[in-house]
């Protein structure tokens, strides 16, 4: 039994068709609860106020902007070194809900800026680095659409997706190696284990990373099956020399 | 029902209200996109059969 037998499209519908259900009950679950939660649970922060109840949307978006994209590095070197269309159309499947991810978290950190450091915007390692991941997401899905051949633009976006990796990295470690900026530190840093939230705020934060992080995949499974199915019927549509 | 947010109601309520309006999109798009996806699917096959 080997992961690539799901490059197989059939497989890969069959496998996906059984796991959605549960992805997307789930996810509306963990969302609903952990932003309810976060939303009437949680007192206010004795420095933000209430605003601090943005954290339970802006970080969990941030987190899937980033994750996404790598989750596109990763299914894009796939599609460079092995070819399986699956893997790419993955991958295209993933970047509308990425860069949707990557808005909510630059206009939610946005108004919360506002009242808090005084401004909307700053051009800060880690704002800045989110904007350029934006562009990027944009870019990607631009170049798919413009380029006909499914094969030249799978290659040409894999390589986008490469160097926008670069400014993945950055969105994700700015505001470690780079402290001049507003953006305070990492609120869950996973690699050192200490986080600087304490428990009346983190259990819903995970509860809505985790719901995020679910929605994310069910988005993308079901995402990567229309796709495939808008290949096949291409396809069909191609063989029978448009007659179709 | 709704929690006293003080002086900042207006930046959580939007904020909250921005989120919830992108997501609802995101989903509505790409279920929709995915209905037009399998409709037109099905209809090619059935058309490459009776065409033999």
């Amino acid at each position: 039994m080997s992961i690539w037998q799901y490059a197989n499209p059939v497989k890969f519908l069959s496998l996906s068709a059984k796991v959605q259900p549960v992805l997307w009950v789930a996810a509306g679950f963990c969302v609903v609860v952990g932003l309810i939660w976060g939303f009437f649970g949680t007192p206010d922060d004795f420095r933000q106020g209430s605003t601090v109840k943005i954290i339970y949307l802006h970080v969990p978006a941030a987190l899937m902007a980033i994750n996404a994209w790598f989750m596109m590095l990763i299914t894009s070197l796939i599609w460079l070194v092995r070819r399986h269309h699956v893997s790419v159309l993955a991958a295209k499947a993933a970047a509308p809900v990425g860069m949707v991810m990557t808005v909510i978290a630059l206009v939610t950190g946005a108004i919360w800026g506002q009242p808090m450091w005084g401004t909307w915007w700053a051009w800060d390692p880690r704002l800045t680095s989110f904007l350029i991941l934006f562009l990027f997401y944009l870019g990607y899905i631009a170049l798919w659409e413009a380029i006909e051949d499914p094969d030249t633009a799978a290659d040409l976006t894999s390589v986008l997706c490469l160097v926008g990796s670069v400014f993945a990295v950055l969105s994700r470690y700015a505001v470690q190696f780079w402290n001049q900026g507003l953006h305070q530190g990492t609120s869950v840093p996973v690699a050192t284990g200490g986080r600087t939230v304490s428990d009346v705020f983190f259990y819903p934060l995970v509860m809505c990373m985790v719901g995020f992080g679910l929605l994310f995949l069910a988005l993308v499974l079901y995402r990567t099956g229309t796709e495939i199915r808008l290949r096949r019927t291409a396809a069909l549509r191609a063989r029978a020399g448009g007659n179709v | 029902m709704t929690p006293d947010l003080g002086k900042y109601a207006v930046e959580v309520l939007s904020a909250y209200a921005a989120s919830v309006v992108l997501l609802v999109a995101l989903i509505a798009v790409t279920l929709r996109r995915g209905r037009i996806a399998r409709a037109a699917l099905k209809e090619v096959e059935r058309e490459v059969k009776s065409d033999g």
